[in-house]
């Protein structure tokens, strides 16, 4: 079994974020990291190959990243916790791409590499969109288990059985493979990347794919192929900080007031 | 139907109209003449049709099926994409949760439309206003090819009636399903509002230390849903759906409690855009007073019972 999973380096989800002049989302001013959300995705292909045999019995997990050269470090990450190999797809072309072009370019990508399961995290802490996972759907004609909190693989059957939750409840789903899986962060516990891991991931190979590779012109891609364009941005005024009371007995009190002032109550 | 028409796809649970349908078509009407889309069975249909006339819905068109809800939504977004392409609205309009985007992103696919997520106003001329990065930034942005694709976020427009008798349409639907809903558990759904939803939030952090009582009363007391930081529910203290943040829901309710939460990035990205910031901690220093309107410096578990025990008192 070939498990892909696609995963997207992105500032720290801690930190602040800025969009540069050039309209587009400032990646220089923050840690980047392997966004948090893919690595319950990542963890997810580790332990369905885990219950299935490990490597030996044939199982591979390769990493799919559309990014720039840096991208590189969110890559090994997600190696250092043990998926096999990984491609990037690089070209100075896709900077500004929107999420039509991204989710085009992947397809791309996974239609070479005829994966038999792709995982993904439910959505990028940046654009937080949450589509991509709907588009490749679209894209490769392979069915979607959304907002999986669990997933069993059946190998031989070549089967998946998924629990999707969200807020209308529970729903058990069953899909032929392949298939996509978008998991939810409730589903797993990342492990952390151990010495060893980091130290095997440095000989893992990342490959990189031009557009030239994927057969797509640099015209159909970028900030000049997009569907959607950004006007203009500004900073949103700040809050200003309110009233702030030590509670003297009264904290209560005085919050009742305040809402009863503002109407609230 | 004309170059003007704006469809609204309508999401329900049984027939009952989500609340996303009525501020969908309040917007709709002032961009053009608005076209409901429902999918569903026709129960769900005679269910739903007074709501949308009610909200001046010019067509209503159901979506028939038995099946097509049991998918989460490929069937449902082909369905759509053809009667657009038969149509061809100038914008679809769908609500930004978790079903109306995946439902988006597979309209935007097949009918090669940019696509707009997690809008809080559109313009006439539809240009998006969007409010990212926890709401420290302000985006104008606009779909430049295609019949523009854009989801709104529950609560940023108010829904206003302006009934109209509308035209009633029912499209029979084959969904031809790979993946299949085997069994469904419906979530227990308490007397409290749903998170994105409601018009007031009151929220619990790690100073409630597991304890949600004083919480839940305060909400109760005020109709509110309850909210929790990403601390409470890693803590397993709370259900994960009812997070707010940066990896859980983004809510923009009239009124945000929020108790015992630091403020950590994370969490106000999620609820920054509140109309309304109130904040109970006993952590002058929390980062979380920077935002407030109006800020206690105490102990969540005796000023909120105080809080709920005042409200009480002034409803008589």
């Amino acid at each position: 079994m070939k498990i892909l999973v696609c995963v997207k380096q992105v500032p720290d989800s801690w930190a602040e974020k800025k969009l540069t002049p050039a309209k587009v989302l400032d990646r220089e001013s923050a840690d980047a990291v392997l966004n948090d959300l893919d690595e319950y995705a990542v963890e997810e292909a580790l332990r369905i190959v885990e219950a299935n045999g490990g490597a030996e019995a044939g199982h591979t997990i390769t990493l799919l990243s559309m990014g720039p050269e840096r991208a590189q470090e969110a890559l090994r990450k997600g190696l250092s916790m043990g998926a096999d190999n990984a491609l990037h797809v690089k070209d100075d072309a896709l900077a500004g791409s929107d999420a039509l072009t991204t989710s085009r370019i992947l397809a791309e990508a996974i239609k070479r590499e005829n994966p038999d399961l792709i995982l993904t995290g439910t959505e990028s802490t940046d654009a937080r969109m949450s589509v991509i996972p709907a588009m490749l759907s679209e894209r490769l004609d392979l069915p979607h288990l959304s907002f999986a909190g669990e997933v069993h693989v059946d190998v031989n059957a070549r089967t998946i059985k998924s629990k999707r939750m969200t807020d209308e409840g529970v729903e058990a789903m069953e899909s032929p493979m392949p298939a996509i899986v978008t998991v939810i962060e409730k589903i797993n516990e990342p492990r952390y990347p151990s010495f060893k891991g980091i130290m095997a991931a440095k000989k893992k190979s990342i490959s990189e794919l031009s557009l030239a590779d994927l057969g797509v012109a640099p015209s159909e891609v970028g900030s000049s192929g997009a569907w959607s364009a950004v006007n203009d941005f500004a900073l949103a005024p700040a809050r200003g900080a309110g009233v702030k009371v030590t509670d003297d007995g009264n904290g209560g009190g005085a919050l009742v007031e305040f809402l009863a002032e503002k109407r609230l109550i | 139907m004309s170059g003007s028409d704006i469809f609204v796809f309508v999401d329900h649970s049984n027939g009952t109209v989500a609340k996303t349908a009525s501020e969908l078509l309040t917007l709709a009407r002032s961009l053009g003449e608005p076209h409901a889309i429902i999918a569903g069975s026709a129960g769900d249909f005679e269910l739903a049709k007074s709501t949308l006339s009610d909200f001046g819905a010019k067509s209503i068109t159901l979506l028939e099926s038995s099946e097509i809800n049991n998918h989460p939504s490929s069937a449902i977004a082909r369905a759509l994409a053809d009667l657009a392409s038969t149509k061809n609205p100038r914008a679809i309009l769908l609500p930004s949760t978790a079903r109306g985007k995946e439902i988006a992103g597979r309209l935007a696919v097949r009918l090669e439309a940019g696509i707009i997520t997690d809008a809080i106003a559109l313009s006439s001329e539809l240009v998006a206003t969007q409010s990212v990065f926890g709401g420290s930034t302000v985006v104008h942005s606009q779909v430049t090819k295609g019949c523009a694709i854009v989801t709104i976020r529950p609560n940023s427009i108010e829904a206003a009636p302006a009934p109209a008798s509308a035209d009633i349409n029912s499209i029979p639907v084959s969904a031809s399903i790979t993946a299949k809903i085997t069994a469904r558990e419906p979530a227990v759904r308490g007397a409290r509002p749903e998170l994105s939803e409601a018009n007031i939030i009151v929220s619990g952090g790690r100073g409630t230390d597991g304890n949600f009582a004083p919480i839940e009363e305060l909400a109760d007391v005020l109709g509110a849903a309850v909210g929790a930081s990403r601390a409470a529910t890693d803590a397993g203290w709370y259900p994960h759906s009812h997070q707010v943040g940066q990896t859980g829901k983004t809510v923009s309710p009239q009124l945000y409690i929020a108790c015992g939460i630091s403020g950590a990035i994370q969490h106000r990205a999620g609820m920054q855009t509140s109309k309304t910031i109130v904040v109970v901690n006993k952590d002058p220093e929390a980062p979380i007073f920077d935002i407030a309107d109006f800020g206690v410096v105490g102990d969540l578990f005796a000023v909120a019972p105080q809080a709920t025990a005042g409200i009480k008192a002034r409803k008589g």
